[in-house]
């Protein structure tokens, strides 16, 4: 991997974008009939997964949530639930299973190429419990084989010992799984080897979450932060990952040095909880925007890992950090600790307010959120907004309301601070 | 309230029913407030459903207390607060049921994997209720592994360690044991209750089954034991005919429960209801749990090894839909009724896959969605007799 772009004179920015570009336009290219080369495809969720396991049989990663949410952006997810309701699917349902289901009755054409088929669906269920109904679904329909990978629950503060051994057993026996279908068999030197690029591509990401905390923000930790984590979530354990993350954080850095953030004027800082509403993404957007609102701290984007809270892989620990690693996904830790998390984040980040955004579909992100609001503002002090909406079903988006919401959430806002409240 | 034990003896099969009618829509739990009463010290520990091994609450000493939600007695206001409404009545109800005061007779409640809201329910009540026991239990979603069982015997231990913290009495063996030893019986009684519907469904309906099931669930086990045979007993004293109903399955709610009404209507509306998933989690296990040897080991080993098909409990085995065809053509049943609670996210994504699946092997089935709070039947009625004569007159 180079960074002749960057040597050559564009910006770091002009060159990590067009690296983002470029690895995704590759790995969208490694799925296609022709870009496959006889390598088999296994279906991963995304909290918790286990690429690095998974990498080391050349099996190819397909993520379904990833695709809803492309889907959600490119907005052709409303047709894809309107087929699986069809198909029998409650409206009651999670929209990403549904936009997953209308793909595969679509012949598995999505707006950036024909997914293939999986081979492998393995289930790391950590976080959300429709993960298993969901390959349950696909095991079911494209007769395709199914591992579910039990991580327990975040019960108490830290993994036990007997949960690390659990998992740990399971990824042997994911491993034996993984080289009868993918004929390669397990080499733990491999392993160790992707690990370590994980892990430096985590760090990197860590550094650049951290950038948040200057003001104004270089970046915006929610609405950009989707689109940052990206290379981590489909690529992590490879070299252009780890190249992305070095030229993220040059950027941002840059940007810092420069002071400019993602808006003229950051009049605000949020933490937000909670993940966006994909087919509305922009409009959602702009609705903050407008009264200069930046995201410093999101919990959506440590779906894919609590990095910043010092759970990295080890290659030193294999299979016991990928264990810890998937035991440690947002949505995998208890209430507590996620409010916790939500209240650190607003100091840490000196933030001035927390903005839910509760989904319909997400039953795990969402459930209790309520709650949330209802400690933050009265045991913090701290400003609570609550908005509700989908990630994925463009139903269930009202932009007038929420409009008014954020409207009267800034206004008041506003208000006590010229009254210095 | 009289003591159940005594309210049955010598009486006719509709009292007993009657009796464990008022019992299970005792929201105040005053039974189990009595048996708190009885013995100073004693203490009463809520389970959510689906499943909880109650045997462990009970070898610690204290009340197992089934909470089957608010069965529509209740409105809700305060809980609205806390979740959001699209979530089942079960989860909203039981909340209520909380933040007004309703089950401050109990000293802990366990919550065990079930569903995300079930499983987050529990930390909106950690946050609440600090002052009382609240544990989650991480059930294995991956009973193939061969460290399944080893695992769920810590976790097991880990509830047994927080039980022993508010009881302050360190667990002996032989408490478990007999405490597997009474679940056994307990179910057996169950069961003998479920193969008489199964056999001459005449003889008993299905809605005074989940009568006499329900009642039972703030009961210590021996007490409901003795009122599931009694009522066996009345059950067959009883002379009724067979009428000329279709047989079918109900599917669908394990965990939150309906309306006894919408029972009883389907019942009337022309079914004899053979089997069903009511109150899933109190007669979890077909066979008994060796009672003998190590108890943790062997009620871990019934989970992992023989559990039923579940929509909560993910099996890498023979597919539950197939299970389902299988289970109609052994027991000569006509079709299924699908049974699910509004929200209920396990329920409604197994559905599809079963119904597919009954159409590729033409067994007919109607979906009936309830909530807690339904009252009116009149729908449910027309679609099941619609049903029905679709089975009769094809």
């Amino acid at each position: 991997m180079t960074t002749d772009g960057a040597k050559a004179g564009t910006t770091p920015e002009d060159a990590g974008k067009a690296l983002q570009k470029q690895l995704l336009a590759e790995y969208y290219h490694s799925l296609s009939d022709e870009g496959r080369n006889g390598r088999k495809v296994a279906y991963l969720f995304v909290p918790g997964n286990v690429i690095e396991l998974v990498r080391c049989f050349d099996m190819l990663p397909v993520y379904p949530e990833i695709n809803a949410l492309q889907c959600g952006i490119k907005k052709v997810a409303g047709e894809l639930i309107l087929q699986a309701e069809n198909l029998g699917y409650s409206s009651d349902v999670c929209g990403y299973v549904k936009n997953d289901i209308g793909l595969m009755l679509s012949d598995r054409m999505s707006p950036f190429g024909q997914l293939p088929k999986p081979d492998l669906l393995v289930c790391n269920y950590s976080g959300c419990n429709t993960f298993v109904k969901w390959f349950e679904a696909l095991a079911h329909f494209y007769g395709a084989e199914l591992f579910v990978l039990d991580i327990p629950y975040l019960r108490e503060r830290s993994p036990s010992t007997e949960d690390i051994t659990y998992v740990v057993s399971q990824l042997e026996e994911l491993a034996n799984v993984c080289a009868r279908v993918s004929g390669v068999p397990f080499d733990r030197d491999r392993l160790r080897h992707v690990l370590e690029l994980s892990a430096k591509a985590e760090r990197l990401w860590v550094e650049v979450l951290h950038t948040a905390q200057g003001r104004p923000s270089p970046f915006d930790a929610y609405f950009e932060a989707v689109f940052y984590m990206a290379p981590l979530n489909i690529l992590r354990g490879t070299e252009g990952c780890v190249e992305y993350y070095r030229l993220l954080l040059e950027e941002l850095r840059a940007r810092s040095a420069e002071n400019r953030g993602p808006i003229p004027e950051e009049k605000f800082r949020v933490v937000i909880e909670g993940p966006p509403p994909w087919p509305h993404f922009r409009s959602f957007w702009e609705l903050f925007k407008r009264w200069g609102v930046c995201a410093v701290a999101s919990t959506y984007s440590k779906v894919g890992g609590l990095f910043d809270q010092g759970i990295y892989h080890d290659p030193s620990r294999p299979l016991e950090s990928i264990a810890e690693y998937a035991m440690n996904s947002y949505t995998n830790w208890n209430l507590g600790l996620r409010l916790d998390l939500l209240k650190r984040y607003a100091k840490e980040y000196n933030a001035d307010a927390v903005v839910i955004h509760s989904t319909k579909s997400c039953r795990s992100f969402s459930v209790g959120q309520a709650d949330f609001r209802d400690a933050l503002t009265k045991e913090e002090g701290l400003p609570t907004l609550m908005v509700e909406s989908d990630l994925a079903d463009p139903r269930y988006y009202s932009e007038a309301q929420i409009k008014n919401r954020i409207d009267a959430f800034f206004e008041s806002l506003t208000h006590r601070r010229l009254v210095g409240a | 309230m009289e003591n159940p034990r005594e309210a049955v003896i010598g009486k006719e099969f509709d009292e007993i029913v009657s009796v464990a009618r008022d019992l299970s829509l005792d929201r105040d739990l005053s039974a189990v407030r009595e048996w708190k009463a009885a013995k100073p010290g004693r203490i009463a520990i809520g389970a959510f459903p689906v499943y909880v091994p109650t045997e462990l609450i009970q070898a610690a000493g204290a009340l197992p207390v089934w909470l089957f939600g608010g069965g529509g007695a209740i409105d809700i206001s305060h809980a609205d607060s806390r979740i959001q409404s699209f979530v089942c009545s079960i989860s909203r109800s039981t909340l209520e049921l909380g933040l007004r005061g309703h089950l401050r007779v109990l000293d802990g409640v366990v919550f065990p994997s079930v569903c995300d809201v079930a499983r987050n329910l529990s930390g909106v009540w950690a946050r609440n209720f600090p002052a009382m026991f609240m544990e989650f239990l991480h059930l294995p979603q991956n009973r193939e592994s061969e460290s399944a069982i080893a695992y769920l015997v810590a976790e097991y231990r880990r509830l047994l360690g927080g039980l022993e913290r508010i009881t302050g009495c360190p667990l002996e063996e032989d408490a478990l044991r007999n405490a597997i030893r009474s679940h056994n019986e307990n179910r057996v009684a169950a069961a003998a209750l479920l193969d008489l519907r199964r056999t001459t469904p005449w003889a008993l309906d299905a809605w005074e089954n989940y009568a006499l099931l329900h009642g039972g669930a703030a009961l210590e086990r021996e007490e409901h034991t003795r009122l599931l045979r009694t009522a066996f007993e009345a059950a067959r004293r009883r002379e009724r005919k067979p009428k000329d109903r279709v047989r079918v399955l109900v599917l669908g709610a394990f965990c939150e429960q309906p309306p006894l009404e919408l029972v009883r209507t389907i019942e009337e509306a022309g079914c004899y209801i053979l089997e069903d998933d009511l109150l899933q989690g109190l007669h979890w296990f077909r066979n008994p749990i060796p009672a003998d040897g190590d108890p943790l080991s062997a009620l871990a080993t019934a989970y992992v090894r023989h559990s039923p098909p579940s929509s909560v409990s993910h099996y890498r085995g023979t597919p539950r839909q197939d299970l389902l065809v299988q289970r109609c053509r052994e027991l000569g049943a006509a079709g299924v009724v699908f049974c699910t609670a509004k929200f209920c996210e396990p329920a409604l994504y197994d559905q599809v896959l079963y119904k597919e699946r009954l159409e590729a092997a033409q067994v007919p089935y109607v979906h009936i969605e309830f909530e807690e709070k339904m009252s009116a039947f009149d729908t449910t009625r027309t679609q099941v007799e619609t049903f029905v004569e679709s089975i009769l007159f094809e």
